[in-house]
């Protein structure tokens, strides 16, 4: 009998960890299901309108879980069968996903069964929430993580299973409200440029993207990019080495 | 409507799946959790993530054109505003709703 109440307590216990967790990662998560249901909603539509069966966006959404390379998917189907030149446009467009591994290596370490579906749903505003949250001391930080993953994942696929339901029988008054994403980046930009310690490597970010932007087009600006960045953060690596432990000593100051 | 067959499907959307899962895993498979990670790898993840803000603010904007009207006006005064009021108010919920606000009202409304 004594046994069978701790283990209720037990239970109890999980279940209040998790509900603390759902409560703390749901806030962060209402920007992204402004902007997701939008983009996602047009995505069905735009599935819908060429033909497909509301089964196309729902899977995809569910098993690919990226915005702009779901987008680049409806062209491929409806063009030429080309597998290899579709491998080609899907590393380059998710190459970005290498640096959020890359940062989140220390972060994932421990987190289980829950690592897995953390990497697999580590989309851009994933990645951006789990990173920057200052999740409570009292909230558990893995719990945290995968709540925002599967919410974020929730409004992408619910979104864009009834957009390709509906099609084009809805009509939209909501001009501007993709903005939302921007709006939530330059937000997380500045929360990390106000933190000092961030600046030089925000500014290499901001500076040589914008520039190869400019030099490249909108259409292949990503990996030079990339490569820019890496290229600046090894050249200047004793500096922003320094600015972190300059800036250290100034917040115990 | 789609010029393949549905076995050509499947093998397309497989392959994007594919592609994107591995941009997501690779970091974790190279570098296992049971060895400590590379020195400058570390450097890597601590110095990437606000470059990579940096780099996403860029992104959700490749698509403006400065050279046609409205030249850029509106997602200007929408990040400065948004900016703006995370500087002063520090709630990252109001930058969000207040910027994308003001973004919506000015290209129903004004541009």
């Amino acid at each position: 009998m004594l046994c069978y109440h701790n283990l209720l307590q037990v239970n109890y216990e999980r279940t209040y960890m998790k509900t603390k967790a759902l409560k703390a990662a749901f806030p962060y998560t209402i920007p992204i299901f402004a902007g997701f249901w939008f983009i996602s909603l047009a995505y069905g539509i735009l599935m819908n309108v060429h033909g497909f069966s509301f089964l196309y966006p729902m899977l995809m959404s569910l098993l690919i879980f990226a915005g702009s390379l779901q987008f680049v998917v409806v062209t491929m189907l409806t063009s030429a069968f080309s597998p290899l030149s579709a491998l080609a446009v899907t590393l380059l467009v998710q190459a970005r996903h290498l640096f959020y591994g890359i940062a989140m290596l220390d972060r994932f370490k421990g987190m289980g069964w829950k690592k897995p579906y953390l990497i697999f749903g580590m989309c851009d505003e994933s990645f951006s929430v789990n990173y920057t949250a200052e999740i409570p001391p009292d909230v558990d930080e893995g719990w945290f993580m995968f709540f925002v993953t599967l919410l974020n994942h929730i409004y992408w696929v619910s979104g864009a299973t009834i957009g390709g339901l509906l099609g084009s029988l809805i009509k939209f008054n909501t001009e501007g409200i993709d903005f939302v994403m921007t709006a939530m980046f330059v937000a997380i930009f500045v929360d990390q440029l106000i933190k000092e310690k961030q600046k030089y490597t925000g500014i290499i970010g901001l500076g040589a993207t914008l520039f190869c932007l400019v030099i490249f087009g909108a259409e292949s600006f990503m990996i030079p990019s990339m490569v820019s960045i890496l290229a600046l953060l090894t050249v200047f690596k004793s500096d922003v080495e320094k600015s972190y432990s300059s800036g250290i000593e100034g917040e115990q100051k | 409507m789609s010029p393949m067959t549905l076995t050509e499907q499947i093998i397309i959307i497989a392959i994007c799946i594919f592609g994107t899962m591995l941009t997501r895993f690779l970091p974790f498979l190279v570098f296992s959790s049971k060895k400590p990670t590379p020195e400058y790898v570390q450097y890597l993840g601590k110095a990437l993530p606000c470059a990579v803000f940096g780099m996403l603010v860029i992104y959700c904007l490749k698509n403006v054109s400065l050279l046609s009207a409205p030249h850029g006006i509106p997602e200007l005064i929408a990040i400065v505003i948004t900016a703006g009021l995370h500087l002063w108010k520090k709630k990252m919920l109001l930058s969000i709703a207040g910027g994308t606000i003001a973004y919506m009202f000015l290209v129903q409304l004004i541009f």
